[in-house]
């Protein structure tokens, strides 16, 4: 049987149709949520078999990225991602949907203080602007079920302003020791960014493009991969072509629940 | 924070919503605003937005107080403080701040502390009330004085006409009547000189310009046209696909004077003409053209924001609204001429896909209620429609400050989400719908009342503070607002689900039947008048044009004495220059349909032509193709017309589109049309378009028009924008795996040029560069161009070409150059074959042509399919251009075009 997806939706969201089509080509059937239909369709939510936090600019990301759409979630309907993974629940989320996990407390690095301390933030873009372009991924974390799966590179594009993943050398460390550091930009030959623009397109920290939580089962990403899952969208830029081919992260998500 | 006083509930509302860990960190002040901040040596300055301007920030810090339970304060607002040491004086400082980092249109700023422009929540007492203006007994003098203090923009004749009806009725008109009036036959929405009356200097009569794109269009009779010159926008539909609605607009004069906000309501302003087809947007453009970036400030008018402020403002009012509202901002130009110093040009465009409901929508019936969705009405934006139909001059800034709004791209979006929820679908939710742009809803309801007349009350108009007179409310060009026609049995369901949108929607009247438009206020009369007058009373502009051609120049010779510096000359100019940094500032991948991008793929290293589009469950999707230069307008506008056609057509073929499936958009931004020069050029620009759309049997299916572009300077000197025309190609691709790259893609292949290079030189970025006119011809229609185009189609189609690039600007030297830059390839050619002289065969621009890569075997079948072609080399690894010309042979390497282009030198 198809699993479902629920996508979460915030006014401002603007990816959820992307993301969508990329689980459609992972054959999974999705559901969208609107964050203000909560708490009434919360048994969406609880039954779907993976949730996504699709990207955009939720509340036009007035009080920070993520920032208003994480409250509401939370006041509307109270820690269910944080249940929903301790039930084994694959999630994802990216651009919008990386930032709203950060604030939600699911990807904070040392889960000892979770409840302590935000130990990671998405800042403004080194360069300050906001950035499209496409960027070259290599899968890095063989704990997060999104990833490890992955045999080469994937490429696709990004575009955000505040995608700058900022973190102490402590809590970095931690992520490098437990395999939390799931995505890098490098290079389109491979080699490392090494924190150089272009191909880090924002000077996040280590390169790092997506992070994944303690259980493996969370992901959240800066770029796009739900805009490179046919053969005809790696023309508008993929530096690989079609080798770069991101539908296995999301075919890797859906396999994970087909098979447990 | 205003009206919390607890420093308890203050901490709270700042740690929950402002402060967090590697983020802004909060201090809580409390403030007295009658009393002046201790002095700092250091510079401190605030600025805050002006009261009633969108402050998405404060709005969200106030909705989520509310839900925190914390809704202690009344009011907020926001505002950054700048910090520096200074030694300036007072006066330095104030001109520091109100050039760089305040714009007084929309903020306020003070030293120190500024007070946040909080909206008033009640009502100061003052009863707003509607004033009746005297005009009956008016001599012509006074006529001109109330036309001016009003600024009214109403024509002498049109004046008399005005009050020769209202002393038929018997009385003056009120303060919202006339303002109505003046907003329904402004520039802006009667078109009045593309429907004007226009004699030559010689006597003879020109038809309408407005009937002949009309005519031309009906007379090319395209199967694919389903709508044009009707409506918000023009609607195509290719072949079996989508249907596609495209329109595109100027947003010149309010991004002059607030850019960011001019540009990126220029940007809701157009996509709302394409909700209202209604469609839903799925691909945007935009033209700028600014004044050099090199401009000395005190070169500037008095008044005139540099260039440079206005190009980043412009920018990043486009980014800010497209980004958010999620709809690719995929093809456009950028175009650099000391004519647009004061008057700078902003088109926005916007493609859509035609919801299901279209057919079903039309015009509204009587008894349907009138519903005014998305944003609440407040003091934005009032005169919109004739302030931009008035000239620019010194006070303009100040005067028009109110002209200006900032939008919110989230209201919009989910304005566009319930539209789509209610008009995707066989029986939509709707009879009929408009959008609310210039005139507000004086003109979105007048419209959609022509026919029928409607009854309205302006007391139930949601607004976002009080205090507004009632013609405020009328005349209202509030941002992100939709009117839509609903059978009355149909509003409960349509104003529920408006609300679960979080959509703000009410009903304020209804269409009647009595051709009467008749506006209230509760009980208080504030408009009364029949439609037909409102909308057939407005005499026909009667105008002189001078069509006598512009003087020619006999050629002088262009002597150009080292070709490789020259080629990278021309590649830094900034029209021919990357336009990647702005580029990047746009999301072009967003829906996860763009095939061709704007940039080369995959290196990314150099431009594309046209741009293809496709839903990614679809193979059948569209091409978008821009032709402008207004340089050729400035000796030949009719010639220039032709030629911008043909550069949007050069675009679209490149990419490998049906040439036989392309719809045209006009939009012209140009001077003063009652000097008859300016209207002479205008009547020859029209002529070259139709011509053009004709010979190309690409029909028109929407325009628009921006005159006036001028600046009247403190001594009376008047300058004008050059003869600008946007030409917007939208064409089918019915195959798009088929399309083509501007990519550079195998050694060996042989380089082939198609098309005809003569001596046409004037108006190039040769001359330019040259730093004078050397006479001679501009580009000339190439009529042999539409057979050329269909033959590359079919060769295209049937796999033969390799890739494509169009030559433009520059002429072939820049389009060999830029084609090495596509690849880490290079190019080794011979232009011998191109024309009798090197410096017109390198610099020419001439119609109609396109470089095209080929297998070598293929050349012979290639040229003699195209009829007009000639070989001029081979991709070479070496990743240089070598170049053999008649006089010498010369090299650019790679590092040198890189580096030109690039803008880096």
């Amino acid at each position: 049987m198809k699993p479902t997806v629920a996508i979460l939706v915030a006014p401002g969201t603007n990816r959820h149709h992307d993301l969508a089509f990329a689980f459609s080509q992972a054959d999974c059937d999705h559901v969208f949520i609107q964050v203000t239909d909560l708490p009434e369709e919360s048994k969406n939510l609880s039954s779907a078999q993976i949730i996504a936090v699709a990207g955009g600019f939720s509340y036009a990301d007035a009080l920070g990225s993520g920032r208003v759409f994480s409250d509401e979630l939370n006041h509307r309907i109270g820690g269910i991602l944080h249940e929903r993974v301790a039930a084994g629940v694959p999630v994802i989320g990216i651009c919008n949907g990386f930032q709203m996990l950060v604030r939600s407390g699911l990807l904070t690095g040392d889960p000892e203080s979770l409840t302590t301390q935000q130990q990671i933030a998405l800042a403004h873009n080194d360069h300050g602007n906001f950035v499209c372009r496409w960027v070259t991924l290599a899968p890095v974390s063989r704990l997060s079920i999104w990833t490890a799966g992955l045999s080469g590179n994937i490429t696709c594009p990004v575009a955000h302003g505040e995608g700058r993943v900022v973190a102490s050398d402590k809590t970095l460390t931690y992520l490098h020791d437990n395999d939390m550091v799931a995505l890098r930009y490098v290079n389109h030959d491979g080699k490392p960014a090494a924190g150089q623009g272009p191909m880090n397109p924002n000077g996040s920290i280590d390169d790092i493009a997506g992070l994944c939580d303690s259980s493996g089962l969370v992901l959240g990403l800066m770029p796009h991969p739900e805009n490179h899952v046919t053969q005809r969208q790696s023309r508008s830029g993929s530096p690989t072509g079609i080798h770069g081919l991101a539908l296995n992260l999301f075919k890797s998500g859906v396999q994970h629940v087909k098979q447990s | 924070m205003s009206g919390c006083s607890d420093e308890v509930d203050a901490q709270r509302l700042a740690q929950s919503l402002i402060s967090e860990p590697f983020g802004p960190q909060v201090a809580v002040t409390f403030v007295n605003p009658d009393e002046d901040p201790a002095a700092s040596s250091e510079l401190v300055v605030e600025v805050a937005r002006r009261a009633g301007v969108t402050d998405r920030v404060a709005f969200q810090m106030q909705e989520s107080a509310a839900r925190l339970g914390l809704d202690v304060c009344i009011a907020t607002g926001s505002a950054h403080r700048i910090l520096g040491a200074t030694h300036l004086d007072d006066s330095a400082v104030s001109e520091l701040v109100e050039r760089i980092l305040c714009n007084p249109v929309v903020e306020i700023w003070d030293r120190s502390r500024v007070n946040p422009g909080f909206v008033p929540t009640s009502s100061d007492g003052t009863q707003s009330r509607v004033e009746t203006v005297a005009l009956r007994g008016l001599n012509d003098v006074q006529l001109s004085q109330l036309n001016r203090q009003r600024g009214l923009a109403l024509d002498h004749s049109e004046l008399l006409v005005v009050q020769q009806w209202f002393a038929t009725e018997g009385r003056d008109p009120t303060d919202a009547e006339i303002e109505t009036i003046a907003q329904t036959w402004s520039e802006h929405c009667s078109h009045k000189t593309f429907t004007a009356r226009i004699t030559t200097t010689r006597g003879d009569v020109v038809a309408p310009l407005l009937r002949q794109l009309r005519d031309c269009t009906r007379a090319i009779n395209a199967p694919f046209v389903v709508s044009a010159f009707d409506g918000n926008a023009g609607i195509v539909r290719f072949g079996d696909s989508h249907a596609l609605a495209i329109k595109a607009e100027t947003h010149n004069h309010p991004s002059a004077v607030e850019p960011f906000g001019g540009a990126n309501t220029g940007v809701g302003g157009v996509v709302r003409d394409v909700l209202a087809a209604p469609a839903i947007p799925v691909a945007l453009t935009d033209v700028l053209c600014f004044g050099p970036a090199d401009t000395r400030p005190d070169q500037l008018p008095r008044g005139v924001l540099h260039p440079e402020m206005i190009r980043e403002g412009v920018v990043a009012g486009v980014a800010d609204y497209g980004n958010k509202i999620g709809v690719p901002t995929v093809a456009g130009a950028v175009l650099y001429d000391e004519g647009y110093i004061a008057n700078p040009l902003v088109f926005c465009g916007c493609v859509g896909r035609v919801l299901r409901g279209y057919d079903a929508i039309g015009e509204p019936r009587v008894g349907d209620q009138i519903v005014v969705i998305g944003g609440a009405t407040g003091r934005d934006g009032i005169k919109g429609a004739t302030f931009s139909s008035m000239t620019v001059d010194a006070s303009t800034g100040s005067v028009a400050g109110a002209s200006v709004q900032i939008g919110d791209p989230i209201v919009e979006r989910l304005v566009g989400e319930v539209l789509v929820d209610l008009l995707d679908r066989e029986v939509p939710l709707c009879t009929s719908l408009t959008d609310c742009g210039a005139g507000g809803l004086s003109s979105a309801v007048g419209e959609m009342a022509e026919k029928l007349g409607a009854t309205i009350d302006l007391a139930l108009v949601e607004r976002k503070y009080p205090g507004l007179a009632p013609w405020e409310i009328w005349l209202s060009e509030a941002q992100e607002r939709m009117v839509l026609g609903v059978d009355p049995r149909d509003v409960p369901e349509v104003l529920h689900r408006c609300l679960t949108r979080g959509v703000k929607a009410t009903v304020i009247g209804e269409f009647t039947g009595t051709r009467r438009l008749i506006v209230q206020h509760g009980s208080e009369i504030v408009v009364d008048m029949p439609t037909d007058f409102l909308f057939d009373g407005r005499p026909q502009r009667e105008m002189i044009a001078d069509l006598e051609p512009h003087p020619t120049l006999a050629t002088t010779s262009r002597r150009v004495a080292d070709h490789a510096q020259m080629v990278c000359q021309l590649l830094a100019h900034p029209n021919i220059a990357s336009k990647e940094a702005v580029i990047r500032r746009y999301d072009h991948e967003i829906l996860g349909a763009t095939v061709i991008g704007p940039m080369s793929a995959p290196w990314q290293t150099g431009p594309s032509d046209g741009v293809v589009i496709v839903r990614p469950e679809d193979v059948n999707g569209f091409a978008l193709g821009i032709g402008v230069n207004a340089r050729y307008g400035l000796y030949d506008c009719r010639s220039m017309a032709w030629s911008a056609v043909d550069e949007a057509m050069r675009n679209v073929v490149s990419v490998g589109a049906d040439p036989s499936a392309v719809a045209l958009l006009d939009n012209f931004s140009w001077g003063d049309p009652s000097r008859p020069s300016t209207l002479g050029d205008l009547v020859h620009a029209v002529d070259g378009c139709c011509a053009a759309a004709l010979a190309f049997s690409a029909p028109f299916v929407s325009g628009k028009d921006s005159l006036n572009n001028e600046y009247e300077s403190d001594s009376g000197v008047r300058q004008s924008i050059p003869p600008t025309l946007v030409i917007t190609a939208l064409a089918h691709v019915p195959e798009v795996d088929q399309c083509m790259s501007s990519t550079l893609s195998t050694i060996g292949s042989a380089i082939v040029m198609t098309g005809l290079t003569s001596d046409e030189l004037r108006g190039s970025h040769l001359d330019l560069l040259l730093g004078s006119d050397h006479g001679g011809l501009v580009p000339q229609p190439d009529t042999t161009a539409p057979l050329r185009y269909r033959a590359l189609y079919e060769l295209i189609q049937e796999g033969k070409i390799r890739s494509t690039h169009d030559c433009s600007e520059g002429g072939l030297a820049v389009a060999l150059a830029e084609y090495c830059l596509t690849s880490p390839l290079g190019l080794n050619v011979d232009i011998r074959a191109v024309a009798a002289t090197d410096v017109v065969a390198l610099y020419a621009e001439s119609n109609g042509r396109i470089l095209l890569e080929v297998d070598p075997n293929l050349v012979n079948e290639v040229c003699e399919r195209l009829g007009l072609a000639v070989l001029l080399g081979t991709v070479s690894e070496d990743p240089d251009l070598h170049c053999r010309t008649h006089d010498t042979q010369f090299c650019v390497s790679r590092p040198q075009m890189a580096t030109a282009w690039s803008g880096e030198v």
